[in-house]
């Protein structure tokens, strides 16, 4: 197992040294130049070369990414004389159009993106999951139908279209939310209602489109596991349907939502960008589409995705290692 | 006195979109305790939807069953067919039991072999897990798994085919039940592997004084084990008798088909194998009269047409030798080539 371990850990490691060679790639053969845009309509050519100078793309793409890596470790100072900023290690690089360290910016950001990411994730769970046992239960009668027009739903409307529907019908119309505080971040510890009263509609936006996919899988196993030998030894045994739905179909059923689950948590754990956009959320998923958008922020833009990607690998080592202790089959390979 | 299981015109059919699946056939028969029934026929012949029915394991939403399965147990006769759904669920397990023919599927991939075994036991028992696992161990070791303290804690995956499938015969034997039905027990095991298996059910059935199902398109296996025999077709018994009997003087054309299509030892020099002819009928529009009637090749012996137009009853050809054909005995003694 630690070997295992071990082994795991070090190709995550490897996978993000590759990720974040790439994005400082991709950033430099991409036709903008971040030192232009930094000043405005009549710029001179020596302005923009001292910018670029400044913001330390005037090296080489790898003398740039070797200073990235050092910063990660030691920290950095960036720029000079009187515009310098020191940010302690781990440094992800310092925003000049923030004028922020970045990792400062992450670590503001990301509770909100976590916050978003857990409570949609066990809404939609929850819902799916459940809704889709009843389905599976109930095949082609009344509720499966209803399940079915649910999921047509939640898999036919954008996010785009759901959030802003429920933001403006629901959330403003009957004054759940109010203007002004919309996306306004309050700590879960500090202050429990009105974190989730600032949470509750992105969560229900988020979950829907979700909790439809997972309807269809949970129903889709829970049949199918419901067809296999082992379940009809179950039946010749003698129990109940309650315990061979509880203790025999579910058990095999839901093993592969696990990997689902835990992939889907980890895609969003990287920042929800249109949810957070139609709520105004403060995550990283509006961190990202800003500095890509607007800014071109490379420090930003390679922080943020190396996070979205870190979270992924984590998660799939974590969902290996969970199927591991559900599926003894797993185990022993 | 009744036998331990009495099944009496059993009908089993499924309504589906094409039409109504006569998938059994007005069946009767009966098996004592210390008794082996052996069920013969090729796929689709009605075995498996006949002992499933007397398991109660069909969907009643979705399945037409008639007639009646009557089990004789201590505290009185209870017809399975007509009981409600829960007091069967009640005697699977219990009264009885049921193997099946695939063991690397029928056993449930997630749980140890003593989590399966001790489930089956603690359900009329009482008892912990702890108990339940002894209990487990002691009937790995009667079916002959050595190591069974260990191995007990292991999982389906870790055991050879042979294996898990002396594993469903202790899960199924754990609350000593009076009546076992063997769904082709051997028919996904290696050979070597099969007859094993088939001594193990009948030093099982001495044991426990068990009625035994046993259902198999093998007759070799049937030869080995089975005091009695129903052969089916197209979800008809078409003959029943004692072994012995179903060997040496088989009274029916399909029987006497299958007989011939097996290979024998003694007979090996310059003889081919005769197979039957055609395929069996769909059971959803079982042609008038005899449903063997178009790959018999004996019915054109039969006077008026008779076997197109009427469908044989199950007679008596001999002493307690039933079969359904038109044939007389004198044209069967023929049909068998002087057998």
């Amino acid at each position: 197992m630690l070997k295992y371990l071990v082994r795991r850990i070090s190709a995550t490691l490897v996978v993000l040294t590759l990720i974040s060679m790439s994005v400082f790639l991709i950033f430099d053969v991409l036709p903008m130049d971040p030192a232009r845009l930094t000043c405005g309509k009549a710029c001179s050519p020596a302005v923009v070369e001292a910018n670029r100078h400044r913001l330390g793309l005037d090296v080489p793409v790898q003398v740039q990414y070797g200073r990235w890596v050092k910063g990660l470790f030691v920290g950095r100072t960036y720029g000079e004389g009187q515009a310098e900023f020191t940010c302690p290690a781990p440094a992800f690089g310092y925003s000049f159009n923030r004028h922020e360290c970045v990792t400062d910016l992450l670590k503001r950001a990301f509770p909100v993106t976590l916050s978003l990411a857990i409570g949609a994730f066990f809404l939609w769970l929850f819902v799916g999951v459940s809704l889709g046992i009843v389905a599976a239960r109930f095949k082609n009668r009344w509720p499966d139908r209803a399940s079915n027009v649910f999921v047509l739903v939640g898999t036919s409307l954008p996010t785009f279209i759901s959030g802003i529907l429920i933001l403006l019908f629901v959330a403003l119309k009957f004054g759940f939310v109010n203007p002004i505080d919309l996306g306004k971040w309050v700590s879960p510890f500090e202050n429990p209602l009105g974190w989730i009263n600032t949470f509750i509609f992105p969560w229900i936006t988020l979950a829907l489109a979700y909790a439809a996919t997972y309807t269809r899988f949970t129903r889709s196993n829970v049949i199918e596991t419901s067809s296999e030998d082992y379940i009809r030894t179950a039946r010749a045994k003698g129990l109940s349907e309650k315990v061979i739905l509880r203790k025999h179909t579910l058990r095999a059923a839901l093993a592969p939502i696990v990997t689902l689950a835990g992939l889907d948590f980890a895609g969003l754990l990287g920042g929800a960008i249109i949810t957070e956009g139609i709520f105004n959320l403060p995550g990283l998923g509006r961190l990202s589409i800003r500095a890509v958008l607007n800014d071109y922020d490379l420090p930003i833009i390679v922080a943020t995705t190396m996070l979205a990607a870190t979270f992924l690998v984590i998660m799939n080592l974590l969902v290996d290692i969970l199927y591991a202790y559900i599926d003894p089959r797993v185990r022993v390979a | 006195m009744s036998a331990f299981l009495e099944v009496k015109n059993l009908t089993v059919s499924f309504p589906t979109e094409d039409g109504l699946v006569q998938a059994s056939n007005d069946i009767s028969f009966s098996v004592d305790r210390g008794e082996t029934l052996a069920v013969v026929g090729e796929s689709g012949s009605g075995k498996s939807v006949t002992s499933l029915a007397v398991m109660g394991l069909h969907n009643r939403q979705t399945t037409n069953i008639n007639g009646s399965a009557v089990l004789n147990l201590e505290s009185g006769p209870i017809d399975v067919i007509s009981a409600p759904e829960d007091q069967v669920r009640r005697l699977r397990g219990k009264a009885m039991s049921m193997i099946f023919q695939d063991p690397m599927s029928a056993l449930h991939p997630y749980y140890s072999i003593g989590d399966q075994l001790s489930e089956a036991w603690r359900l009329y028992n009482k008892g912990d897990k702890k108990a339940g696992f002894k209990r487990a161990t002691e009937m790995l070791e009667l079916v002959g798994i050595p190591d069974a303290s260990t191995r007990v804690k292991e999982f389906p995956h870790q055991f050879s085919g042979g294996m898990r499938q002396r594993v469903m015969i202790a899960m199924a034997l754990i609350n000593n039940p009076s009546l076992l039905i063997a769904d082709e027990p051997t028919t996904a095991l290696d050979v070597t592997v099969q007859s094993q298996i088939l001594q193990l059910l009948k030093d099982m059935q001495k044991e426990f004084n068990m009625a035994v199902i046993l259902i198999t398109h093998d007759l070799g296996v049937v030869a080995e084990v089975a005091d009695r025999v129903n052969v089916m077709y197209a979800g008809k018994i078409v003959e029943q008798a004692i072994a012995d009997s179903i060997y040496y003087t088989p009274d029916h054309p399909y029987t006497i088909g299958l007989l011939n299509s097996i290979p024998r030892v003694d007979q090996l020099e310059g003889k081919r194998l005769i197979a039957i002819p055609g395929q069996p009928p769909s059971l959803i529009n079982l042609p008038q009269g005899c449903s063997f009637r178009k790959r018999c090749t004996f019915a054109d012996q039969v006077a008026d047409n008779l076997c197109a137009t009427v469908a044989p009853s199950l007679d008596v050809k001999e002493n307690a030798h039933f079969s359904r054909c038109h044939l007389t005995e004198k044209q069967l003694v023929a049909a068998r080539g002087g057998k």
